[in-house]
């Protein structure tokens, strides 16, 4: 049995690997750790192994998969991700990824839809408070606090980069920090919540819009709440709003349903509606067809 | 006025539109710009408000007065709501401020109808226009249109849009002549096949070498059904939608169950249809969508309203038990796409794994079907199910919810009334 230390990232664990393949080492006799106080910018304790041999050939699917999960926080993702690998390659089933009842990538499977998920999540809740502008470049600047539950950051930071082009932006996280100044992304180790701005005057603009787009007559917690779950709440400015929200729609909902009905009342006479009666079933085909009120 | 007040009025005005979509956009990003946004790929929900509504984008009507008088709306011209209107600048600033803070994906404008559709379609472009040209603005847009607005006026709305609609409110014109007197099917439609003249040029032009790149137009419409205003059946609304997704290849049918408004008017119910029919409609629409399902096989003429207890998949199904059991190591896909339980991405699961191995109810398990739905209508390696199971008078009572199943967990009153039972409910 030998132990291998991961720092932890993708890279880490491909150059591993990629050397116990070449050396024909077995799943079952290899353990894997995470570097407790590992982190991108850490350099690991031994130099990284040097790859012994040609690499050997895999499935770009599952190349994908297994950088995709090695963002997991799942402490057995390396092992499993082993173990695909060596059931791909020496284990004689490279159809394996095409089976989907398959536990190990059933596993792989799962890792990457939370990954996903978590990205998404991030991509929609992550909110930038301005932080004031450059002088010299005359560029807004924007800073945003995230908790993702997974290491996400450099998988989630490129969509952030091509959207908000036009400003600058850095989003904290306790892990890592990302930047972007217009021309670089870069990254920068975490940091605590109370470095990260609190909330910005837009917030309450905000709020009102999202109190009024709030239809009480239908309530459905539970569908908002499988799509927002609390943990996400605590850095979202609308969350706050929603207890009140509840609460307060019966009795909306009661007043709409007791309002006595407005009585229907004659058309007023315009001439915008008067030509619209005359088209009947026949649509505007050129600008001048087009009804046009007298006034 | 001031600019919150008229927020709170104008996205309260246009809370009723159900669609929120801002997926199936143009790829495009800010790289290299001075502005922001970015389409393409799946949109993103940003927030989700209690009614379990996604909150993608920006959506308020420019004015929420209109001289149109369609009883089921908040805004038709005798309602007494309050009226108010923000000015074009009011918006672009409002869309890019939420934007930059990353509330939301976009804008969806709407309006009233004021002086003329023209005038009303006017003032809604030069929102897009401003965002588009005078800020690079390239997130999603959608705008409404007025199906009696030029030509011309709904092509330059395409040019800055991602996606433009327009509302067929209801399936037949004898409902419209009740409830929106102003508004004409025939019309509506034919705008729509304008569209999506519009929308197949701009698809089919392949970039010959040297040819000038054909106007940008929005990749998608969309449209909205009321349900439960009038009396029309699911059967009539569903041949409606497969009309509009045959004949001018809407991206989207939006159903939304009327709901109680402020101010009603004399004409409407009194009382709402279950959010559960609504939900039902959705899960039809898919079927015909996904599953190469006729509107015929959904209702029948004995049956024109979908089963509120069960989804019309397995009400198929429980209506054509010759059909199964199907074997999921032989039957061909659309067969096992027609098996309640099974969606899409798992028939697909089945078909990869079956080339490799035999399946049995264990690996199925780990697909994490839901087996106590499936398991009557499939054979698998280890099962078969009893002939009783699926002859049996009692298998649609297997499938019926309890009969307690509102969540009423977060405390309404004790006194809350039956009808208010039901504008609560369905809650799936």
């Amino acid at each position: 049995m030998r132990t291998v230390t991961i720092t932890p990232d993708f890279t880490s664990w491909r150059d591993h690997a990629r050397q116990l393949l070449a050396q024909a080492v077995p799943p079952e006799e290899i353990l894997w750790t995470d570097d407790a106080h590992g982190s991108l910018f850490s350099t690991p304790d031994a130099p990284a192994p040097a790859p012994g041999g040609p690499a050997p050939r895999v499935p770009t699917a599952f190349l994908d998969l297994a950088r995709t999960a090695a963002a997991h926080t799942a402490p057995l993702r390396w092992a499993v991700l082993y173990r695909l690998l060596w059931r791909l390659t020496r284990g004689g089933q490279p159809h394996l990824l095409s089976l989907p009842t398959d536990r190990d990538v059933r596993l792989v499977h799962d890792w990457c839809r939370a990954i996903s998920r978590d990205i998404h999540k991030m991509h929609a809740f992550v909110r930038f408070r301005l932080m004031g502008t450059d002088e010299a470049t005359g560029r807004e600047q924007f800073a945003a606090w995230f908790e993702p539950e997974h290491r996400i950051l450099p998988l989630a930071a490129p969509f952030f980069e091509k959207r908000f082009a036009g400003m600058d932006w850095s989003i904290l996280t306790p892990h890592q920090c990302a930047h972007w100044d217009g021309h670089t992304l870069h990254f920068t180790p975490g940091v605590p919540r109370s470095a990260a701005p609190d909330g910005d005057a837009l917030d309450d603009l905000w709020r009102t819009y999202y109190r009024s787009i709030f239809n009480p007559a239908r309530l459905k917690v539970k569908a908002m709440q499988s799509e927002m779950p609390k943990k996400y709440w605590k850095n979202l400015p609308e969350a706050p709003l929603i207890s009140e929200l509840i609460a307060g729609s019966g009795q909306r909902v009661r007043t709409m349903l007791d309002t006595a009905p407005t009585p229907v009342r004659p058309a007023p006479k315009n001439a915008y509606l008067d030509s619209l009666r005359r088209l009947g079933d026949t649509p505007p085909t050129a600008p001048g067809e087009t009804p046009e009120a007298a006034s | 006025m001031e600019l919150t007040r008229k927020l709170q009025i104008l996205a309260d005005a246009a809370k009723y539109d159900a669609s929120c979509a801002s997926s199936g956009a143009a790829r495009k990003n800010s790289a290299g710009s001075t502005g922001v946004g970015s389409t393409g790929g799946a949109g993103i929900c940003h927030s989700y408000a209690p009614d379990g509504r996604c909150i993608s984008l920006l959506k308020v009507l420019l004015t929420n007065a209109c001289l149109y008088d369609c009883h089921y709306c908040i805004n038709r011209r005798s309602s007494n709501v309050q009226r108010a209107r923000f000015t074009p600048d009011e918006v672009v600033s409002l869309t890019l401020d939420f934007y930059k803070r990353n509330y939301i994906e976009g804008l969806f404008l709407s309006s009233g109808i004021i002086q003329s559709a023209d005038h009303t379609m006017e003032l809604v472009i030069s929102v897009a226009r401003k965002l588009r040209e005078d800020f690079h603005f390239r997130g999603y847009i959608h705008l409404k249109t007025i199906p009696e607005a030029s030509p011309a006026l709904i092509e330059l709305a395409g040019r800055f849009a991602d996606r433009i609609s327009i509302n067929i409110e209801l399936p037949s014109q004898e409902s419209l002549d009740t409830l929106a007197p102003e508004k004409n099917l025939t019309r509506t439609q034919a705008a729509m096949g304008h569209i999506r003249e519009k929308i197949d040029e701009r698809r089919a032009e392949k970039p010959k070498p040297g040819a000038p790149k054909p106007p940008p137009f929005a990749t998608g419409q969309s449209t909205q059904m009321l349900v439960g205003a009038d009396a029309s059946t699911d059967a009539t609304i569903l041949h409606r939608a497969d009309h509009l997704y045959t004949g001018f290849h809407l991206r989207r049918v939006y159903y939304s169950g009327f709901s109680p408004i402020p101010d009603p008017s004399k004409l409407l119910p009194l009382k709402p249809p279950p959010l559960v029919r609504e939900h039902r409609l959705y899960q039809a629409d898919w079927l015909l969508r996904f599953y190469d399902f006729k509107v015929g096989e959904l209702t029948t003429g004995a049956e024109p309203n979908l089963d509120l207890d069960l989804d019309p998949k397995l009400a198929w199904a429980l209506r054509n038990r010759a059909t199964f059991p199907a074997d999921v190591n032989k039957v061909p896909r659309e067969t096992l796409l027609r098996v309640p339980g099974l969606g899409v991405r798992n028939v697909d699961r089945i078909l990869s794994a079956r080339r490799h191995t035999r399946l049995r109810l264990a690996d199925l398990v780990l697909l994490r079907l839901p087996m106590k739905k499936v398991m009557p209508f499939i054979i698998a390696a280890d099962h078969s199910p009893a002939r009783l199971g699926l002859d049996s008078d009692s298998l649609r009572s297997r499938f019926l919810p309890p009969p307690r199943q509102l969540e009423l967990d977060f405390g309404p009153p004790a006194s809350t009334p039956g009808d208010l039972l039901s504008v609560r409910s369905g809650e799936l």
